[in-house]
């Protein structure tokens, strides 16, 4: 279906950080900001921790 | 508004354990249910498509009930938790999975954490018919 690694961490993270944001922020204004600090932690963090396993043998 | 549930602390009212059925039963409905329907609607739309995109990346939906391999049962729990999309899923005919796909282990993923999300929700909407979330901001009043 999603062959791509990236398109895959990108659909995982808008859609866990949309219900996270949900639950636990109570105004719009407040969830979207909360979705979009969610999403770019999980693609940042994603993305740091795979640059550096880098050097390490596969 | 939010709901105040006249049920008094430590109990909980009928309507609040039939929105925690029907959140576990199908993903969103317990806050259709308690009238959350923006929020009810987006919870169903992103759990759903977690599972179904799990699904369709061969992930593998055994039940897995032994105690000789606990990762293997908190697994089958953690996807236990979608609810009916599991089980319709599994009557369909996808429980087996493809160990072989590159996408095997994302699938996987995917449907243990849309289990756990949906865990949360059918906590937050037994709050949410208790009258313990969706309140309006300042300090709240201790429940008699």
């Amino acid at each position: 279906m999603m062959h791509s690694h990236l398109v895959t961490l990108l659909v995982f993270s808008a859609l866990v950080s949309t219900v996270f944001a949900m639950l636990l922020r109570d105004t719009t204004r407040a969830r979207l900001r909360f979705a979009l600090l969610a999403f770019a932690g999980f693609v940042l963090t994603t993305i740091v921790i795979g640059w550096l396993t880098n050097p390490f043998p596969g | 508004m939010p709901d105040i549930d006249a049920a008094p602390v430590g109990r909980v009212s009928p309507r609040a354990v039939t929105a925690a059925l029907l959140a576990w039963v199908w993903p969103g409905l317990g806050h259709l249910f308690l009238g959350r329907r923006t929020k009810g609607l987006i919870l169903m739309g992103c759990l759903l498509a977690l599972f179904v995109l799990g699904v369709g990346m061969d992930s593998r939906l055994q039940i897995h009930l032994g105690l000789e391999d606990p990762l293997a049962l908190l697994f089958s729990l953690a996807q236990m938790g979608a609810g009916a999309p599991y089980v319709l899923a599994r009557l369909l005919g996808y429980e087996a999975g493809q160990v072989t796909s590159p996408s095997y282990e994302y699938g996987n993923t995917f449907t243990a954490v849309a289990g756990l999300l949906n865990i949360l929700v059918l906590i937050d909407a037994l709050d949410t018919a208790r009258g313990l979330k969706d309140l309006p901001p300042g300090p709240r009043e201790p429940r008699p």
